[in-house]
């Protein structure tokens, strides 16, 4: 079994920076494994601009922010990058196995860096009832529709919780020509950046409901509505306060969680004892070399 | 006009095992189905178990069937390479009171023929089932309870017919049905049959389709049951299929093992008029997790991951299978509640006997296909075996789903046996069905099933017309 020097999961800007600064640093022998065709993770799909204004003083889309670090990374000698390559196990020696079109491969790593980014809640997870109809998307899963697939999820959208990914999506919904009916919080204020919720919602006159919730999803085959209620501040419903909104799209923003499986996998319970030494070092650059501005 | 021996109405497991069963005879036989695929009516949304045949009245058909079905499943599972697992199940009684109740029970399946039934005691319990609540004080078991996975079932049925040479016409409603003198003509939006014989197993639509025929002796109400699912994380939570003590219509709220690993709780039990209503409900979820946790008290709402609901087609308390001499050649197979599942494979060669004795020449195939290729899904084989597929097919190696770790090579596949829909992939290959309920993989799965089913992305579907996954393509302004 071969052994490389430090092994990264992920390619996105986590991925990246790893990379570069353990270059900097001295490190010769990286591989970086990607499950995706391309580098640079969730920024890929954020199409708006509010990114590098600190670290490049100007204000780039997220495609045009990671091109200048993928860039950065191909120049680099001694990092090898793996496209199209799965991650699907990874033991608690640090023997990681991944499949790619055509091979699967096991190595070893003397140090591993995990950075496989998050994934967002589902509205299984906040167990909103109702039908289950198509129409109900994430809206990471909606921005990637828009933004790279160029398909449109819908016309008349309701967008469940106010974190920045559903706000900046109520925004790319009426760029298409699509009606944002209504954003529903839960809590007394946004989850999301000011900025975002300004910019995004209030400036187009966006009803943004607060201490509301989803009581049921309707429709058969494609969504048609939703019932909405309101809820007390101990989050529990008050009776007699529903009302309907009709739609036949909902998008949900609830919260990300981190895709912490392989290392679950490895048998670690607190994650920090995977880095090494070196890595650390390499992840106390990383923090500061990348701060993701938006 | 097409012109055939049988024509089966309703591809869920019952007209699936019915359509395998005569399969095997010389018989021209076409199965009919509404929906875009085969297998997402009642079928695709149950429990999953393969009920020992307890808790069913002494004399009932249900019970009898059931008690044979669990024998004959294991048959078919074996040669159609299906999922099934002997789990064994526990009825579990939570105060000294109830034990009467448990021993009623074990006599009443036992004279149903249900075998190696035992009272198990507290320390016995503790021993085999730890999680289970400290409450319980003895229980009845069955060992030979199992699970099985419902769709997987319907489909690997389905497409074993066909390679022996059954038709199946999905995206097909029936609308009305002609008796003439030798034939029924059965009409279909786009087209028209004629058949012999016609075997009603519409699940819950079977009265509608029974009234057809002219015969209007029974009604069905689907009575609703919601199921959660837990995260796989928790999939050794129980070692058994956990029953409480039955009620009046129903086997309670069980704690259950599924075939994917998941445990799931469930189901509720609610008579309503909505042959369409799958929706689940607040009130639902409370009902279930109360119940869930009187038995398994680790059990919290945070492990659900998914829900959903099924429909139990009850007309009266028994299964109705019957010739209806009204409409000689007509046989109604309705009612099939649970255990419909359990029962399947028994119900068809009960429909097989109708079939003779009400004048149909049964004539063997000098070649049945009983078995069939079987499926590889990469999650269940070990990398060694990945590694050498992934070197014939590079394909296998393209990883489209990553929460269940689905191939490129496995999408395809169950695109050519049949998947129509996103739903029809999800319960094929599980794509779609782990974590992340599809946010990775929808837009790839998109694009490989419009891709082989040469469709614009605009139509495809996650079960059907009227589904449709997206509005509008940039492409097409
Ligand atoms: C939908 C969405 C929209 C967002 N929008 C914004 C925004 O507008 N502005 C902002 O600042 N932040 C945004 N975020 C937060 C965003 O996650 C971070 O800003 C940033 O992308 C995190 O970088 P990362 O490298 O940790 O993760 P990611 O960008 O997610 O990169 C992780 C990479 O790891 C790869 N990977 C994962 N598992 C494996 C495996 N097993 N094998 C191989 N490769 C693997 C993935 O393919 C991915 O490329 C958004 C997040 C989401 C989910
Ligand atoms: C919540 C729940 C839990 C259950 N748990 C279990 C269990 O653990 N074990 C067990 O053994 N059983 C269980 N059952 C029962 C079991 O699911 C059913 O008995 C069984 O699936 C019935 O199968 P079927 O083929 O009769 O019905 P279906 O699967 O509904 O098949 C009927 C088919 O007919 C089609 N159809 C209807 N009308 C027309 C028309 N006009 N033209 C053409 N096609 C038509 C439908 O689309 C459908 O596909 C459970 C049921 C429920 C609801």
């Amino acid at each position: 079994m071969t052994e490389r020097d430090l092994v990264i999961v992920g390619g996105g800007p986590a991925g990246i920076a790893a990379a570069i600064a353990a270059h900097e640093n001295g490190v010769r022998d990286i591989l970086l494994l990607e499950r995706d065709q391309y580098l640079g993770g969730i920024l890929n799909q954020c199409i708006h601009t509010g990114f590098g204004l600190g670290y490049f003083k100007e204000n780039l889309t997220g495609p045009e922010y990671a091109g200048r670090f993928i860039e950065k990374l191909h120049s680099l000698k001694g990092i090898e990058i793996s496209l199209s390559s799965f991650v699907v196990n990874l033991t608690s020696d640090k023997t990681l196995t991944y499949l790619k079109p055509g091979m699967l491969s096991t190595i070893r790593a003397k140090v591993l860096i995990m950075a496989t980014g998050c994934r967002e809640k589902t509205r299984e997870m906040v167990h909103i009832a109702g039908d289950r109809p198509a129409g109900v998307f994430s809206a990471g899963l909606a921005q990637k529709l828009i933004n790279i697939e160029g398909l449109l999820p819908g016309n008349e959208v309701v967008i469940v919780g106010s974190g920045d990914i559903g706000l900046i999506m109520a925004r790319r919904f009426l760029l298409e020509g699509a009606e944002v009916k209504a954003v529903i919080e839960i809590q007394k204020e946004s989850r999301g950046l000011i900025r975002n919720v300004v910019q995004c919602v209030k400036d187009f006159g966006i009803p943004l409901y607060f201490r509301h919730k989803i009581a049921k999803i309707r429709g058969k085959d494609r969504v048609e509505g939703v019932d909405i209620v309101k809820v007390d501040d101990a989050l529990n419903e008050i009776p007699g306060s529903g009302s309907k909104i009709s739609c036949d799209t909902i998008l949900m923003s609830v919260g990300l969680i981190p895709e912490n499986e392989l290392v679950e996998m490895a048998g670690v319970k607190d994650v920090n004892k995977i880095f090494g030494r070196e890595a650390c070092r390499a992840i106390f650059k990383v923090a500061k070399l990348w701060k993701i501005e938006n | 006009m097409k012109t055939y021996d049988v024509v089966i109405i309703g591809a869920g497991v019952v007209g699936a095992a019915i359509g395998r069963e005569l399969s095997q005879y010389k018989l021209n036989i076409a199965i009919l189905e509404k929906d875009q695929e085969h297998g997402f009516g009642v079928s695709k949304s149950n429990s999953g178990i393969i009920h020992p045949g307890t808790q069913n009245p002494p004399n009932s058909l249900k019970g009898r069937l059931c008690v044979q079905g669990n024998v004959l499943i294991r048959k078919i599972s074996h040669e159609l390479g299906v999922d099934f697992k002997e789990t064994g199940e526990l009825i579990v009684a939570f105060s000294r009171e109830e034990i009467p109740r448990l021993l009623g029970l074990k006599k009443e399946a036992e004279q149903l023929g249900v075998p190696w039934l035992s009272i198990v005691d507290k320390t016995w319990l503790r021993k085999n089932e730890p999680n289970l609540s400290k409450e319980a004080v003895a229980a009845l078991y069955a060992p030979t309870a199992g699970i099985i996975s419902p769709y997987r079932l319907v489909y690997d049925l389905c497409e074993n017919a066909v390679r022996n040479g059954v038709e199946i016409h999905t995206a097909n409603p029936v609308k009305n049905i002609l008796k003439t003198d030798r034939y029924f003509e059965i009409n279909m939006p786009n087209d028209t049959f004629r058949s012999r014989y016609v075997i009603n197993s519409a699940g819950l639509f079977a009265d509608e389709i029974s009234r057809m025929v002219g015969v209007n002796n029974f009604q069905i109400t689907p009575r609703k049951g919601e199921e959660f699912i837990l995260d796989k994380k928790r999939e050794h939570i129980t070692n058994h299929l956990l029953f409480p003590l039955p009620q009046k219509d129903t086997k309670g709220v069980l704690v259950i093992k599924t075939a994917d690993g998941n445990p799931m709780i469930g189901p509720t039990a609610e008579d309503i008029n909505d042959k369409n209503d799958l929706s689940t409900s607040d009130n639902g979820l409370a009902k279930v997790l109360t119940a869930a946790k009187k038995m398994i008290p680790s059990i919290s709402e945070s492990d659900i991951i998914a829900y959903f609901a099924g429909l139990r087609p009850v007309a009266g308390e028994d299964f109705i299978i019957r010739h209806e001499d009204k409409a000689a050649g007509f046989i109604n197979v309705a009612g099939i509640q649970s255990p419909g599942l359990t029962a399947a494979p028994a119900i068809a060669l009960l429909v097989r006997g109708l079939l003779g004795e009400n004048g149909l020449t049964l004539k063997r195939k000098l070649l049945f296909h009983k078995h069939r290729k079987e499926i590889t899904h990469l999650f269940s084989i070990p990398f060694s075996i990945t590694q050498k597929l992934v070197k014939k097919d590079p394909s296998y190696g393209d990883i489209v789903c990553r929460c269940e770790m689905i191939s490129h090579k496995e999408i395809r596949d169950a695109i050519s046996r049949g998947a129509k829909t996103l739903d029809g992939i999800k319960f094929r290959t599980r794509a779609q069905a782990g974590r992340c309920h599809g946010s990775f993989c929808t837009t790839r799965l998109m694009k490989i099933l419009a891709q082989e089913r040469k469709l614009p992305l605009t139509r495809v579907t996650k079960r059907g017309a009227g589904s449709e996954i997206v509005k509008k393509d940039r492409l097409d302004d």
